[in-house]
């Protein structure tokens, strides 16, 4: 994680949740992960003869 | 035009401490989700059969679409840095909920004609906003690594096709049961129908996720240990900003331009033609050597380049510089052409390691193309210009296929077609490669005088809102 700096801010600062940026990973991982092995499992046709 | 006040980017301007690793998922839930226009060949055959056409006819649903990706990008694109990532991404998900919706009508009620309308047309004008839409909010947010973070994002356009096949064929098995996903079987309308009817929910709800957890970084925002004056010390970077208007003026885009057509024009070469070219190199008589499985294997092995090339190549691009990476793309590519027509049916792992770098290569040089505009024209207007530059793309996806298709027309009979008579489209593909090097060979620096004003802040500015307290 990189911390922004704000010159002369007066807002408060907040801090992302980690749970939040694991879930949206997940959610964007699961199914790409899901693609990728029907994938892999298809192109091994190319290997398996 | 003004949008709601909730889509507004005033409304998502980051606070002190926002973690940046939140915004690649957010650009993934959109591009995973509009990368389904790769996967359209799932559900061709039965698109043919229910509305009694061709696949020519059946092939356009699909070339409407990536015209209008391009076209939408070109007009969109300054709308799109106007307003911001979230308005971009709300709109990019209505229009290609929008357009799975109507395209389903389309083929409910046997009316291809809507189909050209939903699908095409709206879900076009989606995959246009959509695809530019998380492009240079990424940039903002990694100037330290811009070839890594939209590397990611444009992978998961690639991704979005791998997912969206085998979720197809499920869920056409479980709507129409004779249907088994393998080869000789074909779903029903009624099933491709349900198919977009599902899909354009579950794409709404997946891409309204991105939008709403997407945010842009304050104007004076920096990752920590980032010194923009380092990134100036690198050749051809540039730390001014030259907006669209100004940067389609100048030879450097069009340069750039002639890069991306020639290099996406070269991929498509193969990409179109996969499965039967990789039979027909290896034909003898009138048998393949290769199967129908093991060539349907060859596709999924490109899907996997194509997808890796865009990630790997662009986050290299952040350490090699943006002319030599595409030198590699355009130069290596050149030859390994060469290799292709001249000694790729000698043997199948030859060919299939050859076609699988050349992919690889194709994917790349779509996703580093935003980092290299950013490098020309800096951040202002990035999306836009990347949205006007896409129309190469949309040019590429009418001349490839036309290349290839046009030469093997000329030269024999589908399934009787032999590695020779692709030789002369390789050829050409070569020839247009050699162009796309040169290009890139002559691009300099922008000049001076097209640089913006001094003052000219990103439009990430919060400066101009005055409301710190709407930020998140």
């Amino acid at each position: 994680m990189s911390t922004p700096r704000h010159a002369g801010d007066q807002q408060a600062t907040t801090n992302t949740p980690t749970g939040l940026v694991a879930f949206a990973w997940a959610l964007v991982g699961v199914p790409l992960a899901y693609g990728l092995y029907n994938t892999v499992k298809a192109a091994s046709a190319l290997f398996g003869g | 035009m003004a949008v709601p006040s909730f889509l507004a980017r005033e409304r998502i301007i980051a606070r002190p401490g926002f973690n940046r690793w939140l915004i690649p998922p957010a650009a993934l839930a959109v591009h995973l989700c509009i990368g389904q226009a790769y996967a359209t060949s799932v559900y061709k055959a039965a698109l043919v059969s229910h509305f009694e056409s061709s696949l020519t006819a059946i092939g356009i649903i699909f070339s409407i679409a990536i015209v209008m990706l391009g076209l939408s990008a070109a007009v969109f694109g300054t709308w799109v840095d106007r307003n911001g990532p979230r308005a971009a991404m709300f709109t990019a998900a209505c229009f290609w909920s929008a357009g799975f919706l109507v395209g389903a009508l389309g083929i409910s009620t046997e009316q291809l004609w809507l189909v050209y309308f939903g699908y095409g047309v709206l879900g076009g004008i989606g995959l246009g906003i959509g695809y530019i839409s998380p492009v240079s909010t990424l940039i903002k947010w990694f100037p330290d690594r811009p070839g890594l973070a939209t590397g990611m994002a444009i992978m998961g356009f690639g991704g979005g096709a791998l997912i969206a096949s085998p979720l197809s064929r499920q869920l056409m098995n479980w709507y129409d049961p004779t249907y088994d996903g393998t080869i000789g079987t074909t779903p029903s309308g009624s099933a491709v129908a349900q198919l977009f009817v599902t899909l354009g929910i579950v794409y709404l709800v997946f891409m309204m996720f991105g939008a709403f957890i997407v945010r842009v970084p304050a104007p004076d925002w920096r990752p920590d240990g980032f010194d923009p004056s380092q990134v100036k010390a690198k050749s051809l970077v540039t730390t001014e900003n030259v907006s669209a208007n100004n940067a389609i003026k100048t030879p450097q885009f069009w340069l750039l331009w002639t890069v991306l057509f020639c290099n996406v024009t070269a991929g498509i070469g193969i990409l179109e033609q996969a499965a039967p070219m990789i039979q027909d190199f290896f034909r003898n008589g009138e048998t393949s050597t290769v199967l129908a499985a093991t060539a349907a294997g060859f596709v999924g092995l490109l899907s996997l380049f194509n997808m890796a090339g865009r990630f790997v190549w662009s986050s290299t691009s952040d350490y090699i510089g943006r002319k030599p990476i595409y030198m590699v793309y355009l130069g290596v590519g050149l030859v390994l052409y060469v290799l292709l027509a001249t000694v790729g049916s000698t043997a199948t792992w030859i060919f299939v390691i050859l076609a699988a770098i050349i992919i690889s290569f194709y994917g790349g040089g779509f996703a580093t193309v935003p980092a290299y505009l950013r490098d020309l024209f800096g951040t202002y207007q990035v999306g836009a210009i990347h949205g006007r530059l896409l129309t190469a793309w949309a040019a590429a996806g009418i001349a490839g296929p036309l290349i290839i298709n046009g030469v093997l027309d000329a030269r024999g009979t589908p399934g009787e077609l032999t590695a020779g008579d692709y030789r002369p489209a390789l050829f050409i593909m070569v020839g247009l490669l050699a162009v796309g090097f040169v290009a890139n060979l002559m691009i300099k620096p922008v000049a001076e005088k097209w640089f913006e004003p001094k003052n000219t802040d990103v439009p990430t500015a919060a400066s101009t809102t005055g409301d710190r307290n709407l930020t998140r």
